[in-house]
């Protein structure tokens, strides 16, 4: 299965780092994406709880019969969601991260989970502020919690895109897919790991970034930033890294996944949210059992630590010198 | 009151009595159905659907010009089995399987009945959810269809009501009808010993909606209403507060406010449908 990464296209970033585009923000690339479906299609709607950006201007600005503001009521936000889903729209629900996941969640489960066991629906979460994108905002706004919380649901799938470039593709997947997903945006504005508009296999679930023997780092969101950095400190000790980005945690070609990392050494997850609780660590836990793998990943602990997302990366060791020197401890080779 | 209006109420309390039957049949084969709640809804439900106020094609459950009915009070809506059955919706036999293995009609009503619309039972979701079905209707200038939401006062201890309610009254939702069973009685007590929901009629008036209110077991006088809300435009949501009685019917259950979660044994059942033999 890995060669359907050596046969990719599209030049492989790691190997020409894309220095000349610029950082941009998922949602920006997301929402733009929304709206080129809306401009081509009149059934779907856009609902937020108050929560915006200057894409989603151009949206309510363009479709006001189809953009609806619930106010700061995320579990109206659902409600009148599922309501217009189950009248055969299809429809985006936008919110912060932490609340349109945990403030709603039984909303959620009931009327989007259950009720998609017997009905046609078609409705996407979409949650900005991935882990600790909100960095100084606090515990409140970080989501630490959403990729397990999500995960345990049924008839939920849950996208984690790396960049701004692949989240515009995303945007045309989940509007064209059946059923209830979620999608974790970061907050920051990223630079690119993908090419410009860069499709992915989003039911495959994962994209190998770059291939090594001595290790494996498999990562989500804003961590195969991270991952990507480790693996360049790593090169320079003679080590080669696999680096994989997974993006879709509900539905992640297992068997490929793990064919494709079979010969990459030791695994090691990175996520920025809890391990042990049912995150990234299980999922590929699940998915390839029988290895041991490394979960390197918050404690399950709330802090009020102050200070940018890099600050508070390196209290829980989660900066790229920590987890490459975590990383020579398993490696081989 | 005139002599086909007359006519028109003597049948409808003929069928109020046999739903009210029925609803306690239902109870007896299925003890852990929530009876009480299920009796205060026995007039509202026959005024609504034996009048003609909710269009259905029960051969065509998908029918664009149904009107949705959600009863977000799903432990109260065993009644409804009865009147289901009754319209055709499936045949009156699934009644006797009621809570049996491979019958679709359980404690709480769940979507895969024919005629239930959303999940019903976890409490304070069928008024925002019908409201943003209203909403989907006007998208669709679909301007002939009802969301008649009913639910219960106990529910409106629940937040996402108030947001529902804030919301349907903002967009004046002229297509949503709810229905509040207000039987004043949660599961631990009487719902003014709760937390009081008086006056309730202001409390949505002052959110934006029209609001009636009426005695929930009058069917003379819940005809009126219905009347006045379904054959004349709406300017806005209308809640109707229907003030019934929880266990309607049965006195030991009029007067117990633990009632919601109280069953009946077969002797008490035999004695209410006049089946006991001395």
């Amino acid at each position: 299965m890995c060669e359907h990464f050596l046969k990719r296209k599209s030049p492989n970033c790691w190997e020409k780092p894309v220095t000349d585009r610029p950082a941009k923000r998922m949602r920006d690339m997301f929402l733009q994406g929304v709206l080129e479906e809306m401009n081509a299609a009149t059934d779907i709607f856009f609902v937020t709880a108050d929560f915006g950006s200057p894409v989603l201007d151009n949206i309510r600005e363009q479709h006001p019969d189809r953009f609806l503001n619930v106010g700061i009521a995320e579990q109206n936000l659902i409600n009148i969601s599922t309501g217009l889903a189950l009248e055969g729209f299809r429809v985006f629900a936008y919110a912060i991260a932490p609340f349109i996941t945990m403030r709603c969640l039984e909303q959620t489960r009931t009327n989007l989970c259950v009720l998609a066991s017997v009905k046609p629906l078609s409705v996407c979460l979409v949650g900005v502020g991935a882990g600790m994108s909100y960095d100084v905002s606090g515990p409140t706004h970080q989501a630490l919690e959403d990729i397990s919380i999500m995960r345990s649901l049924p008839n939920m799938a849950v996208f984690s895109p790396a960049d701004a470039e692949c989240s515009h593709d995303l945007a045309k997947h989940v509007s064209r897919r059946k059923g209830a997903s979620y999608v974790r945006l970061d907050g920051k504005a990223l630079p690119p790991i993908y090419q410009a508009n860069e499709r992915l296999d989003w039911n495959r679930g994962f994209n190998v970034l770059r291939k090594g023997t001595s290790a494996s780092l498999v990562s989500t969101g804003y961590m195969t930033h991270k991952a990507m950095e480790t693996a360049d400190i790593l090169t320079k000790k003679n080590k080669r890294i696999s680096v994989v980005d997974v993006y879709s945690l509900n539905h992640l070609n297992a068997v490929a996944f793990a064919d494709c990392i079979k010969d990459a050494g030791p695994v090691i997850t990175l996520e920025e949210g809890f391990t042990g609780r049912g995150g990234l660590d299980c999922l590929i836990m699940n998915a390839i059992k029988g290895r041991t793998i490394t979960a390197l990943g918050l404690l399950p602990e709330y802090r009020f630590d102050i200070g940018n997302r890099d600050d508070l990366l390196k209290l829980h060791g989660l900066d790229a010198n920590t987890i490459a020197e975590k990383v020579l401890q398993t490696a081989v080779h | 009151m005139n002599k086909s209006k007359s006519v028109m109420c003597g049948k409808l309390t003929v069928k109020a009595r046999w739903l009210w039957e029925q609803t306690i049949r239902l109870h007896g084969r299925a003890p852990e159905t929530r009876l009480a709640s299920s009796l205060s809804l026995v007039e509202i439900l026959t005024a609504l659907y034996y009048n003609g106020y909710v269009k259905s094609k029960p051969a065509e459950l998908n029918w664009e010009g149904r009107d949705r009915v959600i009863i977000s009070k799903g432990h109260g809506a065993i009644t409804l089995y009865a009147i289901l059955a009754d319209l055709g919706y499936y045949p009156m036999n699934e009644l006797e399987r009621v809570g049996q293995q491979g019958s679709f009609l359980g404690g709480i009503p769940d979507p895969i009945i024919p005629g239930f619309e959303t999940v019903n039972g976890s409490l304070g979701h069928g008024l925002g959810v019908g409201c943003g079905m209203a909403c989907g209707l006007r998208q669709k200038d679909n301007t002939s269809t009802s969301v008649v939401v009913i639910v219960g006062d106990g529910e409106l201890h629940e937040g996402a009501n108030w947001e529902a309610a804030m919301f349907a009254g903002h967009h004046r939702l002229n297509n949503v009808v709810c229905i509040v069973d207000f039987n004043k009685k949660a599961m631990l007590d009487n719902t003014d010993k709760i937390i009081g929901l008086e006056p309730l009629d202001a409390k949505f008036s002052a959110f934006g909606w029209d609001t009636f209110r009426v005695d929930g077991h009058n069917l003379a006088a819940l005809t009126d209403c219905f009347e006045r809300v379904f054959k004349y435009p709406r300017k806005g949501p209308v809640a109707i507060i229907a003030d019934t009685i929880k266990g309607r019917g049965v006195p030991v259950m009029e007067s117990d406010p633990l009632c919601h979660v109280r069953t009946l044994s077969k002797k008490e059942i035999a004695e209410l449908l006049g089946e006991t033999r001395d």
